[in-house]
């Protein structure tokens, strides 16, 4: 009762001005009580902080790679030239055989504190890649899970709501994109769209597009029900345009489920870029990428200096442990009749 | 009333084809509905109310499909459908496009107010915001004008505190009060016609002797004509001008409702009466009506009623009696499609009663005899088009034709 009398004293300025203030106010409403929920499960909450900090580390961290030194500050240029997976960089690889010497982690004998994770191969400070690889990480998760449940929505949406032969159209060329299995499609598509020199912008648009037919049909399946509910029926009525009826009616009553669906894939998609980088298929050096930190570290490095492989495995399973935690989290919070 | 109705429905049909079969869900309806008065659409569950009314907007959904009949709007053509050059039946050229029924006539010309109120609102927007957005869209005024207007219905449709609850969700509202939003929505765009699907009934009694109050002094002000559909006899009492009765799919009834109530002349209408307690009446226990209503993919022979008509006799399991004025009250005609009738002429007098035991055997026998219920219907069009003089020779035919189909 308390939240209610709040909300009404909140929007009494909002309603004497009118107009654009509406909107706020319900995305507002929704957005805090959902939130609430989510962060009354202890569980969830853990999942709620670490997505918030790994997310916070990617869009504000910027580090003096010399001092190692953890800035919150303007990104320097080593973060506009290496860390954003979109920029163009020049590739330095070393020869082969020409190892340089790697530091181990600080608490190791031989390392030092001016590198606290110690250095990789290339003689570069580990912990500042693993700090920047959280910007590839996110931007990746992100951006490819953006695709697709765009892609998804907008397919599934269509399809639920005319039904017939269009929802048989597409639906059915959206299964058979989902009979193909995802790794090998996203492996076959990255290499054919990148014309042969895979990078990880193409590996998460292979990613995103792989992805849309399940966005695709768990959205659909919520149409299909909203379809018959009476707003529907009473917006028809009302000489309201299918188009404005699947944008304001039928898509926000059938998110939820997508919602909490595309923050767990969110974490599946690290994942599986992290593993095509670890292939060769995603993001190249020098581009500071888990899977691409481990690919480097697997090989000659897994006996001299196995903490190469910790520290990215490490950032890789926090990271999406707190997606998922978050997604569970949020799907309970979105179910009704889960109280607690 | 005698000048032009505000809409003329003529025979009517609306059928579903699905894989079971065809189903007649309205079938060859006629009724008109004049300015500024409540014409009732009654019937049970079934009977093909709800149908009738989405159709008179075009909305009924794939499989179904409105197949033939006439749906006039102010002199405009709804629905209408003409001979081709090659015989086929096409869409006649006077019809209104889909764009033009949805930007002119739905919501604007002809509103509807839904069963369940806490089923016709959108859960994730606020009451008033979807009244505004619903305003803007049909009306054209600009955010604030339109925000201004949604509050001002609220206030006129009874809504306490009107400024404070058009900030609500529709959770945050009782169905009475849902209810009331709902027909400030359908009032807004200030319709001429509003069909009413059972708006009341997912109400409980108080509730919706409210309500059944608002919309008449709405009604007084806004001068605005309703179509009732209702299974309720008792709302029907309160609210309606004139009386039309369904059952599967046909119009059976169709008075002055003072004159329904007094001189009901079709059994089903009685035995809808009869079904319900009335203050004006004292019995000791209420007669339900016999049986269900029968599918309408395969509708008895003769009249539809007669398996479960108290009054039925031979002559009724073979002739489907038309919708014919049988009196005249109020200066309105009141019709009745039952055989018993003088107007009908077919012997229903001379007729042998059915006994219980044999409407059963009689309806078994009967069908899936599609034949015979397709001649029955194309005379009941043929007949309602004509005029009224030969009324009694069109259904003289009827036996005729159904010959084989006498009980033994």
């Amino acid at each position: 009762m308390a939240t209610t009398e709040s909300q009404l004293d909140d929007q009494e300025p909002g309603a004497a001005e009118g107009g654009s203030v509406d909107e706020e106010v319900e995305t507002r409403v929704g957005w805090r009580y959902t939130l609430a929920k989510v962060k009354r499960d202890a569980t969830a909450r853990i999942g709620l902080y670490i997505v918030a900090f790994v997310i916070f580390i990617a869009a504000f961290a910027a580090i003096d790679s010399n001092l190692s030194r953890l800035t919150f500050d303007t990104m320097s240029d080593y973060t506009a030239a290496q860390a954003i997976p979109f920029f163009d960089h020049p590739t330095r690889i070393p020869p082969p055989g020409e190892a340089h010497p790697n530091e181990p982690p600080v608490f190791v004998d031989g390392g030092s504190l001016s590198h606290p994770l110690g250095t990789d191969p290339q003689g570069r400070d580990y912990f500042t890649r693993i700090i920047y690889g959280s910007q590839v990480s996110v931007s990746v998760g992100l951006a490819s899970t953006a695709i697709g449940l765009i892609g998804g929505t907008i397919i599934g949406s269509i399809a639920g709501y005319y039904g017939g032969w269009i929802d048989d159209l597409l639906m059915r060329s959206v299964e058979t994109v989902y009979a193909i299995p995802p790794l090998v499609l996203i492996i076959v598509f990255t290499v054919f769209i990148s014309g042969g020199s895979p990078d990880i912008q193409y590996a998460v648009i292979g990613v995103g597009i792989a992805f849309i037919p399940v966005f695709a049909r768990i959205i659909r399946s919520r149409v299909l029900s909203v379809r018959e509910m009476d707003y529907i029926e009473a917006a028809r009525a009302a000489g309201v345009k299918d188009r404005n009826i699947i944008r304001r009616h039928v898509i926000p009553n059938s998110f939820a489920p997508v919602m909490v669906y595309a923050t767990l894939q969110i974490g599946v998609t690290i994942l599986i870029v992290a593993g095509l980088s670890f292939l060769g298929y995603g993001a190249q050096p020098p581009t500071p990428d888990w899977g691409e930190m481990l690919r480097i570290a697997h090989g000659r490095y897994m006996h001299s200096n196995i903490w190469l492989s910790i520290w990215p495995g490490l950032a890789i399973l926090v990271t999406i442990m707190g997606f998922n935690l978050f997604g569970d989290g949020l799907q309970d919070a979105l179910d009704p009749r889960i109280e607690n | 009333m005698s000048s032009e109705p505000l809409l003329r429905v003529e025979n009517l049909k609306t059928q579903f084809f699905t894989e079971t079969g065809t189903v007649r869900a309205v079938d060859g309806i006629s009724f008109e509905v004049y300015e500024g008065e409540i014409v009732g659409l009654v019937g049970e569950s079934g009977a093909g109310k709800s149908v009738a009314s989405m159709s008179l907007l075009r909305l009924v959904e794939s499989p179904g499909e409105i197949v033939g009949g006439t749906i006039e709007y102010k002199g405009e053509t709804i629905f209408d459908l003409e001979e081709g050059p090659d015989g086929e039946l096409r869409e006649h050229p006077d019809m209104l496009s889909e764009s033009e029924m949805r930007e002119r006539i739905r919501g604007r010309e002809i509103a509807v107010i839904f069963q369940d109120p806490m089923e016709s609102l959108n859960p994730v927007f606020t009451v008033g915001g979807q009244l505004r957005e619903f305003i803007e869209i049909n009306r054209e005024l600009p955010k604030d004008e339109a925000k201004a207007e949604a509050v001002r219905m609220l206030r006129e449709v009874g809504i306490p505190d009107p400024e404070d609850r058009y900030e609500e969700y529709p959770h945050q509202f009782s169905g009475g009060m849902r209810q009331r939003v709902l027909i400030a929505m359908a009032l807004a765009c200030e319709p001429n016609l509003i069909i009413a699907d059972e708006p009341t009934t997912a109400l409980d009694v108080t509730v919706e002797g409210q309500i059944l109050d608002l919309v008449d002094d709405l009604q007084d002000r806004y001068d605005t004509s309703f179509i009732w559909v209702t299974h309720d006899m008792g709302v029907v009492a309160e609210i309606c001008d004139r009386v039309n009765v369904m059952y599967l799919g046909e119009v059976v009834e169709q008075a002055p409702v003072d004159e329904l109530f007094y001189d009901t002349k079709h059994p089903y209408t009685s035995a809808l009466l009869d079904s319900m307690p009335r203050p004006d009446r004292t019995v000791d226990e209420l007669e339900p009506i016999e049986g269900v209503m029968p599918e309408a993919i395969n509708p008895p022979s003769g009249c539809r009623f007669h398996p479960r008509c108290p009054d039925a006799r031979e002559v009724c399991t073979r002739v489907h009696p038309e919708n014919l004025e049988v009196d005249q009250a109020e200066g309105y005609p009141h019709r009745a499609a039952c055989v018993k009738h003088d107007v009908f002429d077919v012997g229903y007098d001379e007729s042998v009663p059915l006994e219980k035991g044999d409407e059963a055997e009689t309806r078994v026998g009967e069908t899936g005899s599609d034949e015979n219920v397709d001649s029955t219907v194309e005379e009941g069009q043929a007949s309602t088009d004509g005029g009224k003089a030969n009324e009694a020779n069109q259904t003289n035919r009827s036996p005729n034709r159904d010959g084989g189909e006498s009980r033994p």
